[in-house]
């Protein structure tokens, strides 16, 4: 599917739609992700080449930042934060029910792909976690059933 | 009827959407005119969502709401179960020194009307009479030093990007955010985004910048979306564009958002990612302020330092100066954060001890049991026992004892915690996030995991190996990631040995 003339054309637009910018790679990667949920690996050539930068250095900066996928993510992310001040208000046991109530043994997507479930530091709700993140919405103080709840309904 | 319900994201976690459905929903049933105002958030963090009503002896508070308790705002509210009174009369709110958060939750913040007839745009409007060196001058005045965690002093990082001659200049605000326990900088863009503006056109204006950067972090779409919409208003209404306000030189400016790298807050990190490449850690110098953003003398400065310049602009840099103690000058948005009882964002000027910034003002921990340690100034800060609850908040006193203020973030953490755990997590996230240049970073945080995991099994010769390896880190890194990384374990080393000790005595 994604090597399809439709492809193609379709990320020569986005490409197109950020050329005008100064240091215009971050936000089409950002723009790629949001348009198909991971940075597919044959939009690589064509954005290197729109931007006279080699492949390796267009790999290189995927790969630089945490943000960009390689693989598609389930149809919902949670973020859930690992840093310090949910650590002090319950955020590691928050990610151990979570995890447990989604059938994982670790961080990553669940086998139907539906969910998947990264850990992230602070989301800035520091006075009032464990904090989340459901897809684009922010939760705060945070219980396992209900994000377990949300995320298999 | 006029209601203010928040639409900061942490009073979004807490569900103050659903309050606003409901306000409206009610309003609906009634019949009633409503004027709903999606506000910034007071600050108090533990009573959103913090709704207030406009009344005719002015706004009154209700909180933490629920949808349940929406339909009793419009019966008699003098008797609604969760009503706080006037914001401005509560006595966590009315112990603030509020400068740079003054209009933050108090105005619709996308209204530039509602900006102005508030004291907006009076900085920018006296800044436009002045030269740029009269402007740094006044912010040298103030004392204003950096808030993103160096502490270097603002007007002289302005004048040296001033007197770099250069047929383009920026100014870059530093939107990233990382520290866990902080959350100013998105309080305020998403609660005041008309300020930061004001803020870098002003620092534009200083400098002879034409183009301003907010880079901000992935982690903020409310943040993103609220700058991004507010500096469309400023540039439909004039304010930003070919002429600031219509009478002064170009200025204009975008959002960027980082990819989840938290080295990317480390200014020069964050102008390579700006410039399309990887975060990684530039050698300085050059400074930024003569070779920045693609080589040009650029202004990077932390999204407090910018937004408490337009109060200094409107207001006097000698009025700021009166407030703070020793070389802190004016005020610090303190952000308690952790396992507290009375969390949020508290605007005073430098010198709260920090035992009354955790008890007086947070209320001790929310669970009740006893505080263990507090971790000032970030990932990167010292954990503070309480034996050192007599430091004032400021750089230097904070120095002094070991530790540093960073973003003036502090967690709190009861007597639960174990400290070498949270001396492990210190060099994970160090291994996690480090940009890889330099070895005592790269390599060392990984080993420090490893050394840590050794001191918890039980084996003595691994205690003193972590001391070394902190040393090399601190000595040998290009950057403060790997450099200050041996503060938080440090810290819990030495102030909470009995926590290394009996991992050790039990493996025994
Ligand atoms: C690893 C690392 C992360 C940093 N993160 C931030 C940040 O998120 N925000 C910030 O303003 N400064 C951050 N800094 C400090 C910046 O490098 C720089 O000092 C600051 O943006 C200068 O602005 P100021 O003078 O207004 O504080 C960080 C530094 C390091 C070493
Ligand atoms: S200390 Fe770490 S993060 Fe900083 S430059 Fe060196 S490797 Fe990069
Ligand atoms: S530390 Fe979890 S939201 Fe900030």
């Amino acid at each position: 599917m994604l090597d399809t003339a439709d492809f193609a054309a379709r990320l020569r637009e986005i490409i197109d739609a950020h050329l005008g910018l100064e240091g215009p790679l971050l936000p089409i990667l950002h723009a790629v992700q949001h348009e198909w949920g991971h940075i597919p690996e044959p939009a690589i050539p064509q954005i290197a080449a729109a931007l006279n930068l080699g492949r390796a250095e267009v790999h290189g900066v995927v790969s630089f930042y945490h943000d960009f996928r390689r693989e598609p993510a389930g149809k919902l992310v949670l973020k859930l934060c690992a840093a310090e001040a949910c650590q002090a208000q319950g955020g590691r046991d928050l990610a151990r029910d979570v995890l447990k109530g989604l059938g994982l043994t670790d961080f990553g997507t669940t086998p139907d792909g539906k969910v998947t479930v990264e850990r992230t530091f602070c989301l800035g709700l520091c006075a009032c976690g464990p904090s989340a993140m459901v897809g684009d919405r922010p939760v705060a103080a945070a219980k396992a059933e209900d994000i377990c709840r949300e995320a298999l309904a | 009827m006029k209601v203010y319900v928040p639409r900061d994201a942490a009073a979004r976690g807490l569900g103050s959407d659903a309050v606003a459905q409901a306000v409206q929903r009610e309003a609906e049933k009634r019949g009633l005119p409503l004027e709903l105002v999606r506000n910034g958030t007071r600050g108090m963090v533990w009573l959103e969502p913090l709704v207030e009503i406009e009344t005719q002896s002015g706004r009154t508070a209700f909180g933490p709401m629920t949808p349940e308790d929406v339909p009793a705002l419009f019966e008699d509210i003098t008797r609604h179960p969760k009503a706080l009174g006037p914001v401005e009369e509560m006595p966590w709110f009315a112990r603030q020194t509020r400068l740079t958060f003054a209009r933050v939750g108090l105005i619709d913040p996308l209204s530039l009307q509602d900006y102005e007839a508030h004291g907006g745009l009076a900085g920018l409007r006296r800044a436009l009479a002045m030269s740029g060196q009269a402007i740094v001058d006044e912010v040298k005045l103030s004392g204003l030093r950096g808030r993103g965690g160096a502490g270097f002093p603002t007007g002289i990082k302005w004048d040296t990007v001033r007197l770099a001659p250069a047929p383009q200049k920026y100014i870059v605000c530093n939107a990233d955010e990382g520290d866990s326990g902080t959350f100013a900088d998105r309080m305020l863009m998403e609660g005041d985004p008309f300020t930061l503006i004001e803020g870098m056109a002003i620092a534009g204006l200083a400098v002879g910048a034409t183009r301003g950067y907010v880079y901000t972090r992935s982690e903020y779409p409310d943040a993103v979306a609220q700058m991004t919409e507010a500096i469309r208003i400023a540039r439909a209404a004039g304010v930003l564009g070919p002429s600031l306000l219509g009478q002064g030189p170009a200025f204009d400016m975008e959002v960027r958002t980082g990819a989840g790298a938290y080295v990317c807050g480390e200014e020069t990190s964050l102008l390579n990612s700006l410039e399309g490449k990887r975060g990684v850690v530039r050698a300085k110098p050059p400074l930024p302020a003569i070779e920045g953003l693609f080589g040009r003398p650029t202004v990077v400065n932390n999204v407090i330092s910018l937004a408490s310049v337009p109060w200094i602009m409107a207001n006097g840099a000698q009025a700021y100066k009166d407030f703070g103690l020793g070389r802190s000058r004016g005020t610090i948005p303190l952000q308690i954060a952790g396992n507290v009882k009375q969390g949020g964002l508290f605007e005073a000027a430098f010198g709260l001890t920090l035992g009354e910034i955790v008890n007086d003002i947070g209320g001790g921990t929310r669970s009740g049991r006893p505080v263990k340690a507090v971790q000032v100034g970030g990932p990167l800060g010292a954990y503070f026992p309480v034996g050192k609850f007599d430091t004032p908040f400021g750089y230097e006193e904070f120095d002094g004892q070991g530790g540093l203020i960073g973003h003036a973030g502090v967690v709190i953490f009861d007597d639960s915690v174990d400290m070498l755990q949270q001396a492990r997590f210190a060099m994970e996230f160090c291994a996690v996030e480090s940009c890889g240049k330099c070895t005592p970073c790269r390599i060392g945080a990984v080993r420090g995991v490893e050394t840590v995991d050794r001191i918890a099994q039980g084996d003595p010769t691994a205690m003193p190996l972590l001391v070394d390896l902190c040393e090399t880190m601190r000595d040998g890194s290009l950057c403060a990631l790997g450099g200050f990384t041996p503060y938080p374990v440090m810290s819990a080393l030495t102030h909470f040995p009995d926590d290394f000790a009996t991992a050790r005595e039990a493996a025994e």
